[in-house]
């Protein structure tokens, strides 16, 4: 059924569709719209779940950390403050290795910071033991959920996941999308049956004890093991989801124009529209650049950028947050992945706080890049874009 | 019918071999309570001393399905475990939280009012050790006046906790849960009919449970149960019982020898008669209180079934 709707709306029938049975969430812009059409559909008759219409989100993911930690396939979502809140049990939905899915909705975090898109909430989670993806249209969050699923409950991953899509340009923002019907979930997505331990009076375990220094680096280990092992599920849950609805989101990372690019420049979320946009354009001026498109921050697709990025003569990357003092945590991972690459690779932050990235600030970064491809030199690593009294380049 | 000690089963739900301390007040109402829980139970622990001497991994004295990930959040575990067995259709599973006082009267009782606010069906306990001993004796919202602790030390400028005990079971009322009692690891034929009761009523269920702490307290490790049973006979701690609404006083207290119960105990040794004289006229005003609020609401809500 194709419908034009915004993201949160997306999430919610994707939510309905996997059929969730346990959902705790509160409301915060700009993801408050989500926890509002699951309240509607269940109300409606639609949609049978437990909805537990909690105080805080600090109990939102205590709650469905529990929920799932029983057995039961769980959901929530939050944005910005609400998953800064949460932070303290990441690790335990990490650590406990429960395939939660949460909903993230962008949006920067702290003083100073508004309610626009920014990666700042998200990115500082990276170390949590939860897999992170950012999504570019309505339809990939809606197609996003459902995969997710599938990746977090895989026996080689069986850890959290985040789909995060960008705060007010996705949720707020409608497009045409191909909602799933139930019965074509069903076939993709088999109504849950933990297949591992849970807290079943039946046979019963301990959850979470606490653990000594004999033990707790090799459950560390474990989950460091099933974040490399959970690239191969993402590529093989997209493929498997593009055979059964015809929609291919590339798995880890989708290219444009890579095959003879010397400038590539590496983007996450809606920023990678604007910048498709611009890479046509110059391509039909002659400019040999190309886009990568990163769908994976967690676990970061390490083999598959360097493959990618093999032949290039300089890398920017988009970072639409900030670890002050060094630089964007995306620019460190790609840095990291091009470890024993000899091109520049350049950091471009900008979009901070909802701040528009325009398609005139996508050129000057490809500008800069053919500079440095041409020379084989960054002029600085780190570039500010369209920030007042920075001069780029 | 009214549950004789006789009548728990020899089994041990908390089984012997963890790592409490003798004369643990906190072990000794656990293992009384888990014996009346039974074995269709899942029960949440939040960071806390049980959370530790439970055991640590791969060990736990538990025998019935446990859950614990961080200090704050046990009303809302029990929330998540309580829906995931509705979902399952398993009605007879109990769920259960056992927490500490700083888990629940200060760091847990966000978590706790929101699931008493949407009356999840589960039981919320809190076993009462008044300060933070887990941690090595701070003072929590639940520690009494004068009590000296780490954080409230005797000092030149004041002497022990300034402050008065924070009255959770009062505030689980005003929630107007079907449920809320106050019990004593020092009154097991009490306490083991008090979570029969709670587990035989649907919603959401409050039990504080005063649990003496032998290093926290400062008094001989023999003595746990007489310092408890002390403290119910002076009206340091009162044993009451909230059904729907209607507050009943389940056992008059003396009123009297606060000072006996006082010196038996390091944490208020120091403490001199004008302090002595200020608590003393605290739990005499706290007393009239109840007794009133027991008359008021025995009144207000007579034949009340629902929650309030």
């Amino acid at each position: 059924m194709r419908r034009v709707v915004g993201s949160n709306y997306a999430t919610a029938h994707a939510v309905m569709r996997a059929r969730v049975e346990v959902i705790a969430a509160y409301p915060i812009t700009p993801q408050t719209q989500m926890v509002e059409h699951i309240a509607k559909f269940i109300n409606d008759g639609i949609m049978d779940c437990e909805y537990i219409k909690v105080e805080g989100e600090h109990s939102s993911i205590s709650a469905v950390i529990a929920s799932q930690a029983a057995g039961v396939r769980s959901f929530t979502s939050t944005a910005s403050q609400g998953l800064a809140l949460m932070h303290e049990l990441l690790f335990s939905a990490g650590g406990l290795r429960l395939p939660i899915v949460m909903g993230v909705v962008n949006r920067s975090v702290g003083s100073t910071g508004g309610i626009w898109v920014e990666y700042n909430d998200s990115m500082p989670q990276r170390d949590c033991g939860w897999l992170q993806m950012y999504v570019e249209t309505n339809q990939e969050v809606h197609d996003m959920i459902l995969q997710a699923y599938k990746i977090a409950e895989d026996k080689r991953v069986l850890l959290p996941i985040m789909i995060c899509s960008d705060g007010f340009i996705l949720s707020h923002t409608v497009e045409p999308v191909e909602l799933a019907e139930q019965e074509e979930v069903d076939e993709f997505l088999p109504k849950y049956e933990a297949r591992h331990s849970y807290l079943d009076p039946k046979d019963p375990i301990g959850s979470g004890i606490v653990t000594p220094r004999e033990y707790r680096q090799e459950f560390a280990y474990q989950i460091h093991r099933a974040m490399l092992e959970a690239k191969d599920v993402i590529e093989e849950v997209n493929r498997d989801f593009a055979d059964a609805f015809g929609r291919d989101h590339s798995g880890l990372v989708e290219t444009e124009f890579m095959d003879d690019a010397d400038a590539a420049f590496l983007t996450l979320g809606t920023v990678t529209s604007t910048a498709r946009g611009v890479v046509r354009e110059l391509r039909e001026k002659g400019k040999k650049v190309g886009l990568v498109k990163v769908r994976a921050f967690r676990p970061y697709p390490v083999e598959k950028i360097a493959e990618v990025c093999g032949d290039v003569k300089a890398v920017g990357v988009y970072d639409r947050s900030v670890s002050f003092g060094v630089g964007g945590p995306h620019y460190l991972e790609a840095r990291n992945a091009l470890f024993d690459s000899d091109v520049p690779v350049i950091d471009f932050i900008g979009g901070l706080g909802g701040r528009d990235v325009t398609e005139a600030d996508v050129r000057s970064i490809y500008e800069v890049l053919l500079e440095a491809a041409k020379t084989g030199k960054a002029k600085r690593n780190v570039e500010w874009v369209s920030t007042r009294g920075v001069a780029l380049g | 019918m009214r549950l004789k000690l006789k009548d728990l089963p020899e089994e041990n739900i908390f089984s012997s071999g963890h790592t409490a301390c003798a004369g643990c007040g906190a072990a000794m109402a656990v293992r009384n309570i888990a014996k009346v829980l039974g074995k269709e139970v899942i029960i949440y622990v939040p960071a806390s001393c049980l959370s530790v001497f439970n055991g640590l991994f791969p060990n736990c004295a538990w025998t019935v399905p446990y859950h614990h990930t961080v200090f704050e959040n046990t009303g809302a575990a029990i929330s998540g475990l309580s829906r995931a067995m509705k979902r399952k259709g398993l009605d007879d599973v109990t769920v259960v939280g056992i927490a500490g006082d700083g888990g629940t009267a200060d760091i847990g009782l966000q978590a706790l009012s929101g699931a008493a606010e949407r009356n999840e069906d589960v039981i919320y306990i809190c076993y009462d050790n008044e300060a933070y001993m887990n941690t090595g004796v701070q003072r929590s919202g639940s520690t009494p006046h004068g009590a000296s602790t780490t954080t409230t030390p005797v000092g030149k400028l004041t002497k022990g906790n300034q402050d008065f005990k924070k009255d959770v079971p009062l505030i689980m009322m005003a929630h107007g849960v079907p449920y809320v009692a106050t019990a004593s690891a020092s009154f097991p034929l009490d306490l083991i009919n008090k979570v029969k009761k709670a587990k035989e009523t649907k919603g959401f269920r409050y039990l504080q449970v005063y649990a003496p702490c032998v290093p926290g307290w400062r008094y001989e490790q023999s003595k746990t149960v007489e310092v408890g049973k002390l403290a119910v006979e002076c009206g340091m701690w009162f044993l009451l019982e909230c059904e729907n609404g209607r507050l009943k006083i389940n056992r008059e207290p003396k009123m009297k020898n606060l000072e006996t119960y006082l010196k038996m105990q390091g944490r208020f040794r120091h403490m001199d008669e004008k302090q002595i004289a200020e608590l003393q006229e605290s739990i005499e005003r706290k007393w009239e209180f109840y007794k009133g609020y027991a008359d008021l609401t025995q009144r207000l809500y007579s034949g009340s079934e629902a929650s309030v």
